[in-house]
């Protein structure tokens, strides 16, 4: 249709700007995302990455330029052919009260089914290891409600899980857990991964976002700042670029990627070099970064 | 985390028509075709369907002439005295199918109304739908001393206008978002409170005589309804019968809020289209019939979904429960002694209240 895409990547973005009413939350940008790879967007709060992602997952339209899958405009595909290819876990999903588990889980199934297939083998057997790779099958009968919020994050990972697509995205999946949770979460991911899906989240959490990645993208008011391997993206330069923050970047003893260390005090903050706080040496390394944060209009949805 | 799961069982060749599914409901399967419910609906169902045939049984032998079963019996086999066949076949059994119908389309009206807008307080009485099509009957009524067709015509047409400016003040197509459904039910109330207002200037405007038809309208009764008005309003309400079990699973995907419908793939703009329109039908249908009947719509899809067991909508379950309480309602109206006679409208308004404050306050203690 328009530019091919490459080989390994299904889901692009070409020249796409997103916006809400006035305000253009994401800015012309072009992006592959690998395919059988976790990639991780990352940027300061109100930077368009749920934007972006919500982009992707055709839950809003795109002001210029296109997101594509497979080489065809998102938008163009019907509503249950595109989400047996592609879904997003929203960030917050109302649940309904008294629904169990494994029924929330099964409710992934409905792009395949029909008035009259109703509840396929596949429906079953689907829902079945959806539960199963998640860890809830111990939980299929217990109310959502009861849950912690790492179970139930896990569930609705199940969910999106059961709807069998190759490509799941996921809006800010870790928030509002506590660390543990957040690694489960996430080693939950790279597991997907090792299983042949393609990932995508949004996160708050660099720190988290380098361990975990296979492909970092990192954005600042709309815009790309780098995208590339967590070793190539997660540099003291490219930090301070993306987020207004002075850090060092040490090699994470447990795992190797990288892992960054704000510099102390004021220090880190964008012009925070205040004469006598600790640390202040170090910070004289770093230039001076412009305030950037008014350029930044709109809200993240 | 555990790789390997235990291989789906495959239905054997001789496997049992209704299979347990992981999440506890039932799947009945024909080759490539198969439903899915669940155990307790079964029972529920059969249960109201038992419900209604009592109650249609008792509503034969009530009213102002008490009939025997054996004269029923006979009327209905057109064995019997001719003025017992005119009392059953003219009276009661239309009266009887006018309940089960009006019923069903008031309970399935606000099942879908419930949903679209999240709310339980979403029902089309609660919206000023129903006020919106009094205000086209009065206005026939008063203004124009139309018909009885043209007041029922007048009755939906003016339902659907209301829909239509609740839904476009409310901008639930244009602006997404989770207050969607919340600013829906509040134009509505406040579209209502409007509507009510005019419909009373119009009612103290006019004459004793005109204003009594009005009134009469306006609390919703199943006593002598035109005919021709219940055939077409039967016609209608079963036409939308195929629409909701196309739209029961979409509705079921939306419970789980905008996005994460989308993202299974339900087209939610044209859904909730299209949940509106069926809506509007049904809720103007019923009206043309009997005129307004309160709580209906309200209060049996709640009730229902719970009779149900939560879970997924039950909109069978809500058809058949919203049918026994209309039906319910008149039987109560009818066996009550004539000077405490009251119109179903009111019973419904009553017995429906009682209930909703009754599990209301359940669900605040839990």
């Amino acid at each position: 249709m328009t530019t091919p895409a490459p080989q390994d990547a299904r889901l692009c973005a070409r020249d796409l700007s997103v916006g809400y009413k006035e305000a253009t939350v994401v800015k012309g940008l072009d992006l592959d995302l690998p395919v059988g790879r976790f990639t991780v967007i990352v940027g300061p709060n109100a930077c368009g990455k749920s934007t972006l992602l919500r982009a992707l997952a055709r839950l809003l339209p795109a002001r210029s330029g296109a997101a594509l899958l497979d080489g065809r405009e998102v938008h163009r595909y019907r509503s249950k052919d595109f989400a047996r290819r592609l879904t997003l876990l929203p960030q917050a999903v109302p649940v309904p009260e008294g629904i169990t588990v494994a029924d929330l889980v099964a409710r992934g199934r409905f792009p395949h089914q029909g008035m009259l297939r109703q509840w396929s083998p596949q429906d079953e057997a689907a829902v079945r290891e959806a539960l199963a790779v998640t860890g809830v099958s111990a939980l299929a009968d217990r109310p959502v409600d009861d849950l912690s919020g790492g179970q139930r994050q896990r569930v609705l990972i199940s969910m999106a899980l059961a709807q069998d697509t190759e490509l799941l995205l996921l809006d800010e999946p870790t928030t509002y857990l506590d660390i543990t949770h957040q690694i489960e979460v996430l080693e939950l991911c790279s597991e997907l991964v090792q299983r042949g899906r393609t990932v995508v989240a949004v996160l708050h959490d660099l720190q988290l976002a380098a361990r975990y990645a296979d492909h970092l993208v990192a954005l600042r008011a709309g815009e790309l700042v780098a995208q590339g391997g967590p070793a190539e993206v997660v540099t003291p330069e490219l930090i301070e670029a993306t987020f207004g923050l002075r850090a060092r970047v040490l090699e994470d003893p447990e795992t190797g990627a990288p892992l960054v260390v704000p510099l102390a005090g004021r220090a880190a903050l964008p012009g925070g070099a205040v004469p006598g706080a600790a640390g202040s040496g170090t910070a004289a390394q770093g230039a001076a970064v412009p305030p950037g944060d008014a350029a930044l209009v709109g809200s993240e949805a | 985390m555990p790789p390997s799961l235990s291989a789906p069982a495959r239905p054997a060749a001789g496997a049992p028509l209704l299979q347990a599914t992981v999440d506890g409901a039932v799947a009945l399967r024909l080759g490539p075709y198969s439903l899915r419910t669940t155990r307790r609906r079964l029972i529920v169902g059969a249960a109201l369907v038992v419900a209604i045939a009592a109650l249609a049984a008792l509503a034969l032998g009530v009213g102002t002439i008490a009939l025997s079963p054996e004269r029923i019996w006979q009327a209905l086999l057109g064995e019997g005295t001719p003025r017992d066949g005119r009392v059953v076949w003219g009276i009661r059994v239309p009266r009887i199918g006018a309940a089960l119908a009006v019923g069903a389309a008031l309970g399935l009206s606000g099942a879908l109304f419930q949903n679209l807008t999240g709310n339980p307080l979403g029902s089309p009485d609660v919206i000023g739908f129903v006020t919106g099509a009094a205000s086209g009957a009065i206005v026939a009524i008063v203004i124009f001393s139309a018909s009885a067709v043209g007041v029922a015509l007048a009755a939906v047409g003016s339902g659907l206008v209301t829909a239509a400016v609740v839904v476009l003040l409310a901008g639930l197509w244009g602006r997404r978002g989770d207050g969607g459904g919340y600013r829906l039910v509040l134009v509505g109330i406040g579209v209502g409170a409007f509507l009510a207002a005019l419909n009373d200037l119009l009612l103290t405007r006019v004459s004793g005589e005109i204003s009594i038809a009005a009134q009469t309208w306006l609390v919703g009764s199943l006593n002598s309804r035109d005919g021709d008005i219940l055939a077409v309003s039967l016609v209608l309400i079963a036409a939308c019968l195929p629409a909701l079990a196309f739209l029961s699973g979409r509705m079921g995907a939306l419970q789980l809020g905008d996005d994460a419908a989308s993202q299974a793939g339900v087209p939610v703009t044209a859904t909730r289209l299209a949940m509106t329109a069926v809506g509007v039908l049904l809720v103007g249908a019923a009206t043309a019939v009997t005129g307004p009947i309160s709580f209906v719509a309200l209060a049996a899809p709640q009730l229902a979904w719970r009779l149900a067991g939560r879970g997924r909508p039950a909109l069978v379950i809500t058809a058949l429960f919203a049918a026994v309480l209309l039906l319910g309602a008149d039987v109560i109206s009818q066996l009550l002694p004539s000077a405490l006679h009251l119109p179903v409208g009111l019973v419904t308004g009553l017995l429906g209240g009682i209930y909703l404050l009754v599990l209301l306050s359940k669900g605040n203690r839990k």
